[in-house]
């Protein structure tokens, strides 16, 4: 029987901000709104305002691509990752960012940047027509303003978690802030503001793995303490491998993610890696703007540089959190994921890494620094999704398909409003996911396999004249659709799904907790002498007396009962779990709050419980086993393997859909494909250029240390 | 209101060296008031000072874009 004592996690804010702490946090958003409103006498015409004047240098076009997408929950997601996954969390970067942003550099690069589209919507447009175009900018529009609240609202949580900070008050200041430099200056303010946020990012986060690695007593002894604390913190994968790259990819059982190396390299480094950042607009934008074609690749292969020092400031934090952080105790402190019922009752979550880290090493100061990158992080990626929103909807929706011919100033106007309308959509969407956080899930999800589908797209009417208007709709449509099924499936269990026993003592319940040989010894039985209790999923004699058909009640006991420590369940002995937040002792009258599993609890006469049964047929939060075994090739697959074999199936569907299609429809004929499809563009002569501005030249190196790196870790 | 000329513009790398600069001074002058004054509860690895060599750090990056950024008069 296991039995797992769990520390109550302090109802207190982890962080405590001093003065300076928060004059370097009141200072940021000062400098933010001051570069706004400096900008806005450079943002007055569409093209200043959409596209900064394409008038960007190569290095501010680079920072503002990596920059736009380091958001806190980047940062602080991938963290969680790689406590999760260990080493293998660094792959989003290495195996599935670095050759994707190359290939956009050198091989999609010139077809945005020669057509001159002002969206990857528009460059669907002249390739395939209206209704690709539609499609795209309609559904880009929603998921943007959609994703930004739900990555607003998620902040909010976590600035109230960390630091008490109410969370109406965090997303109305920040969402208020982002729309009034967004509004002022466009994309312009919104690429300047997001340099100072790299900026800040860097200097507010580098300090933990320095820090974290001389704690941890260097690179091979934190290794050697990851391996030797995953027994204890992963016990479920303690067999797996943390600490390699491509070592653990050779089966499923190796690693703890649950995957290999074809599910790594097709769907990461191919699906995903490429659908993300070859055609996901938000980060194509802030490349199309550079100033010439040589500076755009230029600038996209800065990207890929930076991108591949972002490890220093995710990857290896969350490694640190297996290694470094421990319990009061003196053992490793175990965090779980925010779907564990424990989660912020008892234990900190993985989300918490981060954060945790930063209590443990960042003093005056540098803490205020640090929370700044947080907030900074959330900032520039909305202030992307804001700023890609208001473009793909003033020319892919409202000049597509309301108001087609109007002023320039006009326009302008619109893109202005799009951006303040835009952060009020999603301040609404936030709300909506304080009372459906359910949504996150799907909608992250969502966006993940819309982006991929729209890669198979893109790239089929880049490389192949013969890809046709019909093709390039249906194949994209069908291809989406096939990824919302394959979504619903993973997460449907036509058996029956029942989540794990669980015992709730709420709040000021009077309870006592008996141990063997004394104060000391493992816990024996829990009394709970008065209050109420929820039960789910433990089968109880008092109540099945009551009714077999329906799955909720309310009781007071008449008589002492007593729930088992483990249960069956479709043949599996499962143990319950019983979590006690905040509770008095019997003895002491002291609240305390405490957590075990699979320990008999003994439930005096006059305690009120509300019992429930629950079996569910579909649960975004849980996956079938026997379903992802379809997809993912294996029953072990974690969630993130999943994601990726299905990112890998909906690029297949969507390309042999498209050239199926194609074979049987009328292409475009070849002079309404100038400059949009390999073969028929003509890269334009911009001059002489010297070998250290070659971008094919920093790609091969950029890729060549990429090597070098997966070799050392390997 | 007319479109500005973009070499009129203040470089973006201008504000960032004057606010590196600020902060790092606001965090050297907190982990030096930590020397004098130590707290009661030390952070792990207090003893490295962090704050000071951190901060000293941004304020040399700072300077060093402020002076190299600066707008010129003509």
């Amino acid at each position: 029987m296991s039995e797992i004592h769990l520390f109550a996690v302090a109802s207190a804010p982890a962080l405590n901000l001093g003065a300076i702490d928060l004059l370097i946090i009141i200072t940021y958003f000062f400098v933010v709104l001051a570069i706004g409103f400096y900008l806005k006498k450079y943002a007055s015409t569409g093209d200043d305002f959409f596209l900064a004047g394409r008038k960007m240098t190569a290095w501010i076009a680079g920072i503002s691509f990596v920059s736009a997408n380091l958001s806190s929950l980047e940062t602080m997601g991938w963290s969680a990752m790689a406590y999760q996954y260990g080493m293998l969390g660094a792959h989003a970067y290495l195996i599935g960012a670095i050759p994707a942003i190359l290939f956009l550099a050198i091989v999609m690069m010139p077809f945005y940047y020669i057509c001159k589209t002002h969206s990857v919507p528009g460059y669907l447009k002249l390739r395939y027509g209206e209704g690709a175009r539609s499609v795209a900018g309609i559904s880009f529009s929603f998921m943007t303003v959609m994703v930004s609240g739900a990555s607003m609202f998620a902040m909010a949580k976590i600035l109230n978690l960390l630091l008490g900070w109410d969370i109406h008050v965090s997303i109305w200041v920040s969402s208020i802030t982002v729309a009034i430099y967004v509004a002022l200056g466009g994309l312009l303010s919104a690429v300047f503001n997001e340099v100072v946020q790299f900026f800040l990012i860097w200097f507010g986060s580098l300090l933990i793995p320095v820090l974290g690695i001389v704690h941890a007593g260097g690179w091979g002894k934190m290794m050697d303490t990851i391996q030797q604390n995953v027994k204890i913190i992963h016990p479920s994968v303690q067999n797996a491998d943390f600490t390699s790259l491509w070592r653990n990819l050779g089966s499923f059982d190796a690693n703890p993610m649950g995957i290999d190396w074809f599910g790594m390299v097709f769907g990461l480094g191919v699906a995903v890696g490429l659908g993300y950042w070859c055609t996901d607009f938000l980060q194509v934008q802030r490349v199309i703007v550079a100033k010439n074609l040589r500076a755009a690749q230029n600038g996209t292969v800065i990207g890929a540089v930076l991108k591949m020092c972002v490890p220093l400031i995710v990857t290896i934090p969350g490694l640190l959190g297996l290694a470094v952080l421990l319990s009061p105790d003196g053992s490793p402190l175990v965090l779980v994921p925010e779907s564990d019922p424990r989660a912020r009752i008892t234990n900190h979550t993985y989300n918490d890494v981060l954060p945790l880290l930063m209590g443990q090493y960042l003093g005056p100061g540098l803490l205020g620094l640090g929370v700044t990158a947080m907030i900074a992080g959330f900032m520039s990626g909305m202030a992307g999704n804001v700023s890609a929103f208001a473009t793909v909807w003033t020319y892919d929706v409202y000049k597509a398909l309301i108001n087609k011919n109007d002023t320039d100033k006009h326009y302008v106007r619109t893109g202005r409003w799009a951006s303040i309308v835009g952060v009020l959509i999603s301040i609404a969407a936030a709300y909506a996911l304080l009372w459906f956080s359910n949504i996150l899930e799907f909608l992250q999800v969502l966006v993940f396999f819309f982006i991929v589908p729209l890669f198979g797209t893109v790239i089929l009417g880049m490389l192949w004249k013969r890809s046709t208007p019909a093709a390039g709709f249906w194949g994209f449509l069908t291809a989406i659709i096939f990824s919302i099924c394959m979504w619903v499936f993973v997460h449907s269990f036509p058996d029956g799904y029942r989540p794990q026993p669980k015992i709730s003592i709420e709040p000021q319940s009077v309870v006592s907790v008996e141990r063997q040989n004394g104060n000391n010894g493992r816990i024996r039985r829990i009394v709970v002498e008065s209050g109420s209790i929820d039960v789910v999923n433990v089968p109880f004699s008092s109540v099945s007396s009551l009714s077999e058909k329906a799955n909720k009640y309310i009781l007071n006991l008449q008589n002492d009962a007593t729930l088992p420590p483990m249960v069956n369940q479709k043949g599996d002995n499962v143990s319950v779990q019983l979590l006690a937040p905040e509770v008095i002792n019997s003895v002491t009258k002291e609240k305390y709050g405490f957590g075990v599993e699979a320990v008999p609890v003994i439930l005096k006469s006059g305690v009120k419980v509300i019992y429930s049964d629950i079996e569910m047929k579909f649960v975004p939060a849980a996956f079938n086993p026997a379903h992802t075994k379809y997809i993912a090739r294996s029953e072990k697959a974690k969630p993130m393997a999943v994601n990726m074999y299905s990112a890998f199936w909906s690029l297949v569907v969507c390309m042999a859909v498209t050239i199926v299609i194609s074979l049987f429809t009328k292409p475009k004929p070849e002079s309404e494909l100038k400059d949009l499809v390999m073969g028929l563009t003509k890269i334009p002569d911009e001059g002489p250029c010297p070998w250290y501005e070659s971008p094919k030249l920093w790609a091969g190196i950029v890729l060549v240390v990429l090597i070098a790196i997966n070799i050392i870790f390997w | 209101m007319q479109n500005k000329e973009y070499h009129e513009m203040i470089p973006i790398w201008f504000f960032i060296g004057c606010l590196l600069a600020f902060y790092g001074l606001l965090i050297m002058g907190a982990g030096i008031y930590q020397i004098f004054y130590p707290p009661e509860h030390k952070l792990a690895l207090y003893h490295l000072h962090p704050g000071v060599w951190w901060g000293g750090f941004m304020i040399l990056f700072g300077l060093f874009y402020i002076i190299k950024f600066k707008p010129k008069k003509d």
